[in-house]
This record gives C-alpha cells, structure tokens and sequence, in this order.
C-alpha cells in the first residue's frame, strides 16, 4: 500500500488589522472564526473536523478551542517546538503526518495574533516609562530553558527580533557586498504584490526604493520597512486524507514534502547564540533542510514556480533564496536586482499575497494560506498555470518549510 | 563600582544551575568558558553534556577578554528610562578560546566607528556590587 498523502483542503482568515486594532474581539474568537471559514471553505462541517494544530507558544489552547467549536471529539491536538513562525509549516506537515497515520481524519491548523490584548513582542517587557523605585540590577532566576538562554542576550539590550537578525544580515553584508537597496527591493516588490490584495493591510500605500531608503533605522542594517508588520489576524487552513479531499467544495492542493528542524549546534539561532559554526552564521539556517526537502520530492528549485517565503526581515528572505538555492551563497542581491521576485515577469514570483512584510503578521500561517490560492487560481497576484509552491516558515531560527502540488 | 555604560533599568540576566558558574564568575570580573573535561573543547553558553564527545565533566577555563568585533548592529530605539541611542550590540570572538564567540555590546566609541574586525577588550561594568557584565571596548593598538 502505498503512503496515503494529505492535503490541504480549505483555507480561511479573519480580517485583518493593524498590531492594537482588534481590541473587543477576543483572541480565541477570532481563531474560532478563521477556523470555522476554512472549514467552510473545504465544504466541510466542523462536525467533520477531529483534530487542531498550531505552534509558537499558542495561548489559544486546542483543548479549549474544541470545546467552543463544538468538535464531536478531539483525536489529535498538537503544537510544534520550533520557535516563533519557525512552526507554521511544522503545524500543517504534523496534521498531514496525524490524517496520514490514521491518528485523524480532519485537522484544522490555526493561529490566531491579537497582540495589543497581550504583550508587543520584543519589548522585553521594558517600559518606557522611568520606574518609580529604580530596581537595583541583580541576577534573576530563569523560569525555562529559554530564558536562561536569552541571560546570554538580554543584560546586552538584545530584546528586538529587528535586532537580533540583523547580526546575520549585517555579517552576509561584510561577506558578499549586500546593500540596503537590496533589502529594500524586496519590500518594495512585496507591498507592489499587495497593491492587488484586499486582504492586505498596506494594500493602499505604495512603497518606493526611496521611502524604503529614507525608513528610520531601527536595528542596522534593518531599516523601518525591512522590518514586518505587526498586525492582529487570525488564520487557518484544513488538512485531511487524499480520499476525503477528492470530492470536497475546492480543488485539493497537495502536500507534496515537509521539512522541519535545525541544524547542529543551532538551539534558538543567532538571537542567542554566538556560537553557530562560521559557514551556518550569515545564512537562514535552512540549507541542510531544503536539501532534504528536494531529496525526498525529487523536485529542484527549477521547479518552484511561485514562492511564499517567511519575511519577517528583507535580510531573513535574502538568505533563505541561497539556503533554497534558488541562486548560489552570496548572490542573492544581485538576484533580488534582477526583478526574480516580482509578479509581473519574474522567474520566482514571492510573496504573491504581500507576505508579513505588507499583508499581514500572523506567524506566516497566511503564507500557507497564500500558497494554497496560488495553486488554486484564486491568488490576487495570479501566477499562471502554476504548479509547485515552496512555503517556508522562517529563517534565522529553527524552522520549517512545505512544498505544495497543485492537483 | 566602574564606569556606567547603561541604566539600571537593563534587563538583568537570568541563569539556572547549568549558567550560574558563569555569571558567579563574571561577578569576580572572570571571564569564563567552559571546557570539556574528557575531550577539552570548549563551549559558549553553558550547557550540562560536551556536543562534541557527550561527556558530563566540565571545568571553566578563564580567557583574556581580547577578541574581534564577528558582526554588531547599532540599535536606535531606546530600551525604558536613561537608555541612549544608539547603542551597540555585538557578537565578539573571543581569542583563546578555542574559537568560541559572545554577545556583548561594545562601548566607549562613537557608534558610527564600531565595524567587523575592529579589536576590543573586556570592560566589566559594575550594575550593582552584586551584578558585573561584561562589555568590550576598542583596544589602544
């Protein structure tokens, strides 16, 4: 018998909003609504549906999320240890492996971001308020692992994602000639990409190279617009078995290989780790991974004809085109010059949906999403008779990745 | 108490049993690695088994403080009350250690200055008479 393969059979989303702007809809009811959509989209009932998956910390429980849904039973409730975005493709290759293995037959992934409710990432929780009582700086005690590990970056001011990733971004410069107007072409291409998206939070405000040049700096190299957007969304996308997907609402898109997972010596990537071997550090960290992923699909970056790649910062979607090699180590400057990413006449049309950079953040589950679209026809940015889709989630940190089939 | 780089209201560091050497070291103005005890490779930050050949025994070997700016980025937002900017964060490698590197900052110069190969050494920045952390500064040389 040959392994059954999963696919991804519906997609839905909320609307979305800028970081604060969703304040009197709770967290987890705006997951139940983008779940209920895509589950509505596949035309299936969530009667149908016997498993949730997600990633990154989710404060969205499934055990809870199935109870407000009204699932008949949960069979399989997952989350994946890849940090932060690295587990949005993780979260969809583990539903694929539960409907696979017969664990379940119809698995919802989600995530659902409403961060004004909470915390902003990357504050550290620092005010920028003085405190009325200085505290006198001593050593704390690390409730994880992680904080442990982040005692090492932390005492430094080392708190900002735009930060961290820069120091690998920064080195890629030194190496190979890298410039801002290289990153910028990239976040100019994206927000050109979602001038057509209505989805797309920045959808009506065109960038140029000189906006881009003229960005505060926040963390050098990485300027305002190299920098995502932090916005408040929920999205999902429906994984089940190859024979449920046959006659269902939409055409099935097909998971053709997943990937997840770090190298050697990687732990939480360069956020908190000096120490990543020289040839890995001005890199995504994704190139052992990707090799895999051709190996076991056969398939070679030839073959990708639309891409979605995780852009939580332009240098982060810069190294991951080498860790893909869709252009050899320390070429992918002048391969983003060449117009390669662009919709209108590029050979590798990227982020067709105006990725984090300029449609929405929700951990780049919304890349998946836009990755289905684009196999289906339904993209705003349509690539024609497009058949293979790469969908990565991250880079710079340990991470995951999903080729898709069109059927 | 030594010269101030940043406020008191910079994140502390954090440790568990594993990392409190070090930091019980940096409060002695030591700067540590730690080093295999079978195999001697040495090893940033500290963590229980060698990666290399799996051994639990461990010591801590003490370095010079001079190494070389690997990557750095100047940060322009503040971090609370009394931060200026921009400041620098860098990834420093550290010279006999065995090819080991740290996050640090490097302070005392103009930030627009600071670049990848630059040669600092270690200034120990008392945070209170319990807290030292170790930052760099450009070498005379």
């Amino acid at each position: 018998m040959s392994p059954a393969r999963a696919h991804i059979v519906g997609v839905g989303e909320s609307a979305y909003a800028r970081w604060g702007k969703i304040g009197e809809v709770s967290e987890h009811a705006l997951a139940c609504q983008a779940i209920q959509r895509a589950v509505a989209d596949a035309g299936l009932s969530m009667d149908d549906v016997d498993g949730l998956a997600s990633f990154a910390e989710d404060r969205n429980e499934a055990v809870f999320l199935a109870a407000e849904l009204g699932l008949p039973a949960l069979r399989f409730g997952n989350m994946v240890w890849m940090p932060g975005g690295g587990g949005g493709c993780a979260a969809v290759s583990n539903a694929a492996m539960a409907v696979e293995t017969g664990q379940a037959e119809v698995v919802v992934v989600y995530r659902s971001l409403c961060q004004g409710q909470f915390y902003r990432f990357g504050s550290g929780g620092v005010s920028a308020d003085a405190p009325a009582e200085p505290p006198v700086p001593s050593l704390q005690q690390a409730n994880s692992l992680l904080m442990a590990s982040m005692g090492f970056a932390m005492p430094y001011g080392l708190l900002m994602a735009a930060a961290a990733y820069a120091l690998p971004t920064r080195r890629h410069m030194h190496l190979y000639g890298t410039t801002s107007e290289q990153l910028g072409l990239l976040a100019v291409t994206f927000r050109e990409h979602a001038s057509r998206n209505p989805r797309a939070v920045m959808g009506g405000r065109p960038l140029t190279l000189e906006d881009h040049q003229a960005s505060p700096m926040i963390a050098d190299p990485h300027r305002l617009f190299d920098c995502c957007l932090e916005s408040d969304g929920a999205c999902a996308v429906v994984v089940t078995t190859e024979e449920r997907a046959r006659d269902l609402a939409k055409r099935p898109v097909e998971i053709l290989g997943s990937e997840q997972g770090a190298p050697r010596g990687y732990a939480f990537g360069p956020f908190t780790n000096a120490n990543i071997p020289d040839a890995l550090y001005a890199t995504g960290g994704g190139e052992e991974m990707a090799g895999r992923l051709w190996a076991k699909t056969g398939l070679s970056p030839a073959d990708v004809d639309v891409a979605q790649l995780y852009d939580h910062f332009t240098g982060c979607v810069l190294m991951q085109l080498e860790d893909y090699g869709f252009c050899e180590r320390g070429e992918a400057g002048g391969f983003i010059e060449s117009g390669a990413l662009a919709w209108e006449g590029g050979s590798l049309p990227t982020n067709t949906h105006g990725g984090s950079l300029s449609e929405a953040y929700i951990h780049g589950l919304n890349h998946v999403v836009e990755g289905v679209r684009s196999l289906r026809g339904e993209s705003t940015s349509p690539v024609e008779n497009a058949e293979v889709c790469l969908v990565t989630s991250a880079a710079c940190v340990p991470s995951s990745a999903l080729l898709l089939g069109r059927k | 108490m030594s010269e101030r780089f940043f406020p008191d209201t910079m994140p502390p560091p954090m440790a568990d049993g594993t990392s409190l050497p070090w930091w019980e070291a940096a409060a002695e103005h030591r700067l540590v690695v730690q080093e295999c005890g079978a195999c001697q490779a040495t090893r940033l930050p500290p963590s229980p088994v060698c990666p290399d050949c799996r051994s639990d025994q461990f010591g801590w070997r003490e370095v010079s403080g001079q190494g070389e700016v690997y990557t750095f980025t100047r940060v322009h937002r503040p971090l609370g009350a009394g931060q200026a900017i921009p400041f620098v964060i860098a990834v420093i490698a550290l010279e006999g250690s065995g090819g080991l590197r740290m996050i640090s900052n490097v302070v005392g110069i103009d930030a627009d200055a600071v670049a990848i190969g630059m040669r600092v050494e270690v200034v120990w920045e008392d945070m209170s008479p319990d807290l030292a952390i170790p930052r760099f500064r450009p070498t005379d040389d």
